[in-house]
């Protein structure tokens, strides 16, 4: 089944009330974060904290995350080392800017899966893409490993790098968001938007959030539970989208069993774009449970 | 040693306590037949030109001939900004009389001055339907008191005054607003706090009735919650009440997400439930998820273009907004939380005060708490019997209110719990409540974050949740998920000595309250 990626939940790695309790709200993935959350005097006993949640709490089906440190930080090294053997599979590096960066992690997560007897190509990466020269080279980055399951985009330190403010309506981000998705979706890997902080905003997050998944992002990353469930509908396909996917993909499996190259739905014919999205659309459903037995409709 | 009895929650009672007489084991929810009422009003007179006013409360207190061994009640409207109780209770100990028994409708944590009097024997009873604070952890931690503090429901306290179990000798009526003949109203004055539904039965039957304001308006007052029709006398003393312990500006949906994700759950339920039609009626408490549950049932109602009844209990300016929404018919108010539940009683007719009689008291001729289809209810502890505590924390120590939480239960159609599976390390889903408040035969489902769980009892309600397709866990499921992460609670060492006794609202003994050794 495709692993939905539609939230990330950012969670402290310092708050053990708020790790114990986030996959209660049922995001896709949960990002337990060891890097801008956690002040150079904690790093140490955030990241023992986080070893010893990943052995204690029951996740469900939520994919597991840490944001570890850069690596060209003194604590990055550490906490990849302390938290594979903890059992985490998958990280998420910031500040990526070149596939350098991504080669590195990839390389000292090759070195430990040797060590710790884990299948080879088992750890999996996010790179977090949050500068000017890390969306230049998206596309480089998006194809550096393939350990990566997707790269993201973090517009804070973006801005920062572009020394211009986030505004409401995102236009010094356009360009970035946009190649970021293409560079993913071009290397067939997921794309997740970046965080929304203005929580009180809840029209504007709407927004946010419609464009995102217009632009063709996988989902977002989120800093509150309460914005789960916008992404979630916002990138969750309705009802009447889900049944006329099934109609196309029945009709794809009537064509094939006739042994006819041409698909016909409602009199008309219908090409293979289109079957692919709706292929898409059903995987959609079928990761969020919408589908009976989470199976064919 | 007293003969103790196990009631139908199997819990032990005592038969007999000193002092009080022979004690009812509770039965069941409506097991129990009342007795005759044996509540007389007293019989008055006033002659024309005769003044009400009075200089002093000692004055008012040796008016009504204030001796050793009475009882004097209180309301708690002013909340913790009430004054009131203190400075009485200070001129009951400088008249060197002993021996009251106090009946507030309940004591909050700046009641704690109480402590010097009941340690000198002033006060020796209480009757209440919580206490909270310091004055709550002496009590449960010493044995001071003559008899049991008998804790009560807002239903179950009139029934007593009503019935003539608690003989009120003197009632105290804290007033926002009176005038010099005794016409009281909740709406006007530094002190408003809305509603006064809990005095009301004081005033009604007690033998004397004394109104203390410190906001004297010309006769006659209007509009008037207690009339002048059972007032003794009018004192003005300044300081009665802290404007800012009595209400809030506003109440306001919680943002906490844990509680807002138990909502959400709890709303999933209601709607499952089929009870919310056109009409319905509902009531929710104030705190973190039971208010949020309004607020996910109000875009339902938007939607669906439904119109309930009424909403009723204490009443706060989010259900304020919904009366003027249109999506409630009434609202029928014992208690106001906020300033805008204030200024709405005060101005709109279709926002009601009620006695707490007629809120919620069982053995009159009907209570709102009967008419109710939605019950919403928080739980510092439900077991896997469903019986709800409100009234002790885990450690044995007296830190709630009973309010009306089993009058409410009983009288619901569907009566919801609403409660997080942990609050800090404890659990709340437990084997056993430390005190049994509402019996489990009265709640029908419990929400948490972690699941819905339905009474067994309940099949039909089962049966409509799988029918709309609400997922159900069992209680005991959630009970082991919770003991899975913070083990088996230990339970509070207390000693065998009887400090409170915990009356369902008719009147029998649901639970007792033992010293706890700290």
């Amino acid at each position: 089944m495709k692993q939905l990626r539609r939230t990330m939940l950012f969670v402290p790695a310092d708050h053990p009330g708020m790790m114990f309790e986030a996959p209660v709200f049922q995001p896709d993935c949960i990002i337990f974060d060891l890097e801008d959350a956690i002040s150079l005097k904690e790093k140490d006993s955030a990241r023992n904290l986080l070893v010893e949640a990943l052995k204690a709490i029951d996740f469900g089906n939520c994919e597991v995350f840490a944001r570890i440190n850069p690596l060209y930080t003194p604590f990055g090294e550490k906490d990849v080392r302390r938290l594979v053997p903890a059992g985490l599979q998958n990280f998420r590096l910031p500040m990526t800017e070149s596939p350098e960066d991504i080669l590195r992690l990839d390389q000292l997560l090759t070195a430990l899966e040797k060590e710790h007897e884990l299948p080879r190509g088992e750890l999996k990466i996010l790179g977090a893409i949050e500068t000017a020269k890390g969306v230049i080279n998206a596309p480089a980055i998006a194809t550096a490993s393939p350990r990566l399951i997707g790269i993201s985009f973090g517009a804070e330190d973006f801005t920062r790098s572009m020394t211009t403010e986030r505004s409401q309506t995102g236009e010094e981000l356009f360009w970035a968001r946009s190649h970021v998705v293409l560079a993913a979706r071009a290397a067939g890997i997921d794309a997740i938007d970046t965080v929304f902080t203005a929580l009180g905003d809840e029209e504007g997050f709407d927004r946010e959030v419609s464009m995102a998944k217009q632009l063709g992002f996988s989902g977002k990353s989120v800093i509150h539970p309460s914005q789960i469930k916008t992404v979630h509908r916002i990138f969750t396909p309705a009802n009447d989208e889900i049944i006329h996917a099934q109609r196309i993909i029945n009709a794809m499996h009537a064509a094939e069993a006739n042994g006819s190259g041409v698909i016909v739905v409602d009199g008309k014919m219908v090409d293979s774009p289109v079957v692919l999205k709706a292929q898409r659309v059903l995987d959609l459903a079928k990761g969020a449970n919408l589908l009976p037995g989470g199976g064919e409709a | 040693m007293t003969k103790m009895v196990l009631n139908a929650v199997g819990r032990a009672i005592p038969t007999h306590i000193k002092g009080m007489g022979d004690l009812t084991p509770f039965k069941g929810a409506f097991a129990h037949t009342p007795g005759p009422m044996n509540m007389t009003p007293r019989a008055a007179w006033h002659k024309p030109g005769q003044s009400k006013m009075t200089e002093t409360i000692r004055q008012a207190l040796e008016n009504c001939g204030l001796a050793d061994g009475m009882t004097l009640s209180f309301h708690h409207h002013f909340r913790n900004g009430d004054h009131l109780v203190n400075m009485v209770m200070d001129e009951v100990a400088a008249m060197g009389v002993r021996d009251i028994t106090i009946a507030p409708s309940s004591l909050q944590s700046i009641h704690e001055k109480l402590i010097p009097h009941i340690r000198s024997g002033v006060i020796t009873g209480i009757q209440t339907s919580g206490i909270r604070g310091e004055i709550a952890r002496v009590l449960s931690t010493e044995n001071l008191l003559k008899t049991p503090i008998i804790i009560r429901s807002h239903g179950g306290r009139p029934r007593a005054i009503e019935s003539g179990d608690t003989k009120i000798d003197i009632a105290i009526i804290g007033a926002p607003a009176a005038d010099a003949f005794g016409n009281v109203n909740g709406v006007e004055g530094p002190n408003a706090c809305g509603s006064l539904g809990y005095a009301i039965a004081d005033a009604t039957c007690a033998t004397h009735t004394v109104v203390v304001t410190d906001y004297l308006i010309p006769y006659p007052a209007c509009p008037v919650s207690i009339p002048q029709t059972l007032v003794d006398y009018v004192v003005v003393a300044e300081g009665i009440g802290d404007p800012q312990g009595i209400v809030s500006g506003a109440t306001r949906i919680t943002r906490n997400p844990m509680e807002l994700l138990i909502a959400e759950k709890a709303n999933e339920a209601i709607l499952a439930s089929g009870l919310v039609q056109q009409d319905f009626s509902f009531q929710a408490g104030t705190g973190g998820s039971s208010l949020a549950v309004a607020h996910f049932l109000r875009q339902h109602m938007r939607e669906n273009n439904i119109k309930g009844s009424f909403a009723s209990g204490g009443i706060n300016g989010y259900l304020v907004d919904m009366l003027e929404e249109g999506l409630f018919r009434t609202l029928m108010d014992v208690q106001c939380f906020d300033l805008k539940a204030i200024e709405s009683i005060r101005k709109n007719p279709n926002h009601m005060e009620m006695s707490a009689s007629y809120y919620a008291n069982p053995h009159n001729k009907g209570c709102v708490a009967h008419q109710l289809d939605v019950m919403v209810l928080s739980a510092t502890e439900i077991d896997v019997q469903f019986n709800v505590n409100v009234i002790t924390g885990s450690n044995g120590i007296i830190m709630g209110a009973s309010g009306g939480h089993c009058d409410t239960a009983a009288g619901s159609k569907l009566a919801i719990v609403v409660a997080p599976l942990f609050r800090g390390r404890l659990p709340i889903v437990v084997d056993q409540v430390t005190t049994v408040v509402t019996p489990g035969e009265s709640i029908d489902v419990l929400v948490t974050e972690y699941g819905v769980a339905v009474n067994p009892a309940r099949t039909d309600l089962k049966d409509r949740f799988r029918e709309n397709g609400l997922k159900t866990v069992e209680i005991h499921e959630l009970k082991e998920r919770a003991e899975k992460v913070t083990g088996k609670p230990t339970k509070p060492v207390v000693t065998d000595e009887v400090i409170g006794l915990v009356e369902y609202r008719d009147g029998t003994i649901i639970d007792t309250i033992k010293k706890v050794v700290e």
